[in-house]
Formats: structure tokens, C-alpha cells, sequence
């Protein structure tokens, strides 16, 4: 099934948006580090991992493209902090090597599984970029989960970040699984995966890997996001005041 | 030769000497990022599959299979792009398989074996003396679509290629 009906290309065109913004200011994070990198590799790998996201932006904007015709650069560089759609936890600074690295696992675990669901989309364009993108978030996985391991189950002190890191991450997790308005009637009409199924298979993952492997203790927080992603932290203005300077000041430019 | 001459075999032979912009070893054929050709009157569509969604040499390849094609004298040439089936480094060529490996780059295991999330790496041999005692030092490369490694046996470093 290709056709949409009205309602349902709005409710598709807003859920794209929202999974390229995350992507996006994500990517704008972990691009923060290059030449700060505690090690050249590390450099290396998370401006490759930032190149990945943002080739999964451009995936999802084109297809929004294909439905509403509208422009990947002009929503990427000109939409204020009032109108981008990404959930808080990406928003956050970047932090220490152990916020980003964590921050990053739960991050890749939540993509990795939604884009896995995402591939029996009934919406072929949905579910062939889901195809695509998934064969890749496996190598942020395999990166990100071996990092927080090894902070987690290294020094007093990268303990002490790593654990840091999760108390100040954990409340924002909620929000990767709350469900966008009209996101119920696209899942029910197989568009889209089920949040609350890929919260299982998440919590399936991830939970074992931050408590057994790593030794982590889960913090106490409530189980669901209070507010939607047109809410933001104060960090994000800042964010797409820097990320989006040079094309402001060169609004004609063509090439970038 | 006029355009109405071109045959779906010559624009296939064409494009086998395009190079991989980011490993020029290997052609955009030999990376099995080519899916079809076709030829109708005087217009030519190609249809390539990208490698990695974040690749930055995306848009010099489609450009170059575009030149190439028109080098063969036909004006009308569209290029598409497809991600079904997504790319998979299991359709690159045998012959480039040992192009890469002589070039210094550890060629992909075979992907379809691997599960598609997995914390598991692939096993990898060196490229320089064959040994499957080498140990990744970086899971990200110079590129996307490589690892780096060294060699426990004969101590150099080298790059692989993912699987994917």
C-alpha cells in the first residue's frame, strides 16, 4: 500500500520530520567532538557515526520530499528551534565522553530497533529506507555498546561519569516512545511500527546490557515523557544558531 | 556513432571503467552498485544503488556515470537511484574482491551470514599475509564503508572492508 490519504500523508510527513530532526541535531552533537576527541580513532568514529545520521536525515527528508515537495536544506537550516521536532535527549550538550558515548547507545539501540520494525512497513518507501538505514546503525551499536562497557567496568572515576551520565539521561528516554498525534491511526493501519512494541524489544536489549554487563544501577524516574517534542530545553537555539549560521548569512548560496 | 547505437553493453562497459571515487581500485560495477541499464531510442536510464546513506562520494558517482554515458555520444541519460534491495557488500566482484585485498583493504566477510544486529564483529583476515590473527583497532575508518585493523602475525596495519 503507496496511496495516502490526506490525513494520513500529514501524519506521515510530521513523523519523518521528527525522525530526521533527531537525526540531525544528534549528528550537530556528536560533530562537536571532532578534533576533541579523547583519541585520534574516536575522532574518526564519531564523525563517521555523525556522517551516518545525517545520511539517514537526508533518507527521510527525501521522502518527505516525494509527498509535500518541499526542500531538505531549507528544514534543515531554516526552521528555529520553535519548529525543529527532535526529542530533548539529543539536544542535551554534548558532555563528557560518557554522556556522549551513552547517550549515543541509547540512542542507536532505540534507532537500530525501530528502523528493524520499520522494514515491514506497508508503506514501501517506509519500509525500504528503513531497509537501508538499518544495516548501519549495527556498527553504532557494536561501537556504542562496547564504550559504555568499558567506562562502566573501567576506573572510579569513568564509573562515576558513566553513572552520572545515566541519571542525567535516563528521564529523556521516555520520550523516544511516545507516540506522535495521528501516529496511532498510521500504526494501526501497518505504516508504522508500534512505539510500545519497540520499547519492549528495547528494554529487552538495553537493560541487560546496562545492569548485568555493565554493572549500572537504573535510575528511579517516572515512566513517561510529560511534554511533546515541540517543547525544548534551552540548549537547542544555541545549537541551530551555530549549525545553521553559515547559511543564514549566504541564503542564496547553492552549493555547500 | 549516433546514439540510436548504443547498446545496453556498451553503457555497461562504459561504466566498468567509472572508478569508485574513495577506492579507485574498484569500479562502481565491481562494487555491484549498478543495477540496470536501459536503452530506449536515444535515451539511457541507469539505475545505482548507494553504498553508504551518509556517503559524501555519492554525488561525484552519480555525476561520473552521467559523464560516462554521454561520453559514448548519447545526450539523454537519466540516473536513478534505488534502495531496494539495499546495496550489500556481498554483491562485489570476485576480481575485486582480490583488487582490494592487493590494494591493502581486507575485502568484506559474506554478510548474508552475519545477523543484522550483532555486538559481534566479523572475522577478518589480513590482507598482506592471510592471517586471521588481527585484532580492530578502530570500528570507524577514513571512510564509512571501513574498519581498521593490525595484524598480530606479520604487525601491519591494515584496513577492512564492513560487512554489510
Amino acid at each position: 500500500m503507496t496511496t495516502l490519504t490526506p490525513i494520513q500523508m500529514e501524519a506521515v510527513i510530521r513523523k519523518l520530520t521528527a525522525l530526521a530532526d533527531d537525526e540531525i541535531i544528534l549528528a550537530h552533537r556528536d560533530g562537536e567532538w571532532t578534533g576533541h576527541a579523547p583519541i585520534l580513532e574516536e575522532d574518526i568514529a564519531l564523525a563517521n557515526i555523525a556522517q551516518d545520521e545525517l545520511g539517514h536525515a537526508t533518507l527521510y527528508l527525501d521522502l518527505r520530499r516525494s509527498l509535500d515537495n518541499s526542500d531538505a536544506d531549507r528544514l534543515a537550516f531554516f526552521r528555529g528551534a520553535d519548529e525543529y521536532t527532535n526529542v530533548r535527549l539529543v539536544e542535551l550538550p554534548k558532555g563528557d565522553w560518557a554522556f556522549t558515548m551513552l547517550r549515543q547507545f541509547l540512542f542507536d539501540a532505540y534507532e537500530a530497533l525501530w528502523l528493524s520494525a520499520a522494514q515491514n512497513s506497508n508503506y514501501v518507501p517506509l519500509a525500504e529506507v528503513a531497509a537501508k538505514a538499518v544495516r548501519e546503525e549495527k556498527f553504532h551499536l557494536q561501537h556504542t555498546a562496547l564504550w559504555v562497557e568499558r567506562l562502566a567496568l573501567g576506573t572510579e572515576e569513568s564509573r562515576l561519569r558513566t553513572q552520572n551520565a545515566l541519571n542525567e539521561l535516563w528521564p529523556h528516554v521516555a520520550q523516544l516512545f511516545a507516540p506522535l498525534p495521528g501516529e496511532a491511526d498510521l500504526v494501526a493501519v501497518g505504516i508504522l511500527p508500534e512505539l510500545e512494541k519497540v520499547r519492549a524489544s528495547w528494554e529487552s536489549f538495553v537493560l541487560p546490557h546496562l545492569t548485568e554487563k555493565c554493572d549500572l544501577l537504573l535510575p528511579m524516574v517516572p515512566a513517561q515523557a510529560s511534554e511533546g517534542r515541540d517543547m525544548h530545553t534551552e540548549h537547542l537555539a544555541p545549537l541551530l544558531a551555530e549549525m545553521q549560521s553559515v547559511a543564514r548569512q549566504h541564503v542564496n548560496a547553492e552549493v555547500w | 556513432m549516433t546514439a540510436s547505437h548504443v547498446t545496453p553493453e556498451q553503457v555497461w562497459t562504459a561504466l566498468a571503467a567509472v572508478p569508485d571515487p574513495e577506492i579507485p581500485v574498484v569500479s562502481v560495477t565491481d562494487m555491484g552498485m549498478v543495477r540496470d541499464v536501459t536503452v530506449d531510442g536515444g535515451h539511457v536510464t541507469v539505475t545505482f544503488t548507494p553504498t553508504f546513506s551518509g556517503c559524501p562520494a555519492l554525488h561525484v558517482i552519480r555525476d561520473s556515470i552521467g559523464e560516462a554515458v554521454r561520453a559514448l555520444g548519447v545526450e539523454d541519460v537519466e540516473v536513478r537511484s534505488t534502495l531496494t534491495p539495499p546495496w550489500t557488500t556481498d554483491w562485489i566482484q570476485e576480481g575485486a574482491r582480490e583488487r582490494l585485498r592487493q590494494y591493502g583493504i581486507a575485502p568484506p566477510a559474506p554478510a548474508a551470514a552475519s545477523p543484522l544486529i550483532s555486538l559481534d564483529p566479523d572475522p577478518t583476515r589480513c590482507p598482506r599475509c592471510g592471517s586471521l590473527n588481527v585484532r580492530m583497532t578502530a570500528s570507524f575508518g577514513p571512510t564509512l564503508c571501513k574498519r581498521l585493523y593490525v595484524c598480530d602475525s606479520c604487525r601491519e596495519p591494515f584496513e577492512g572492508f564492513k560487512s554489510v
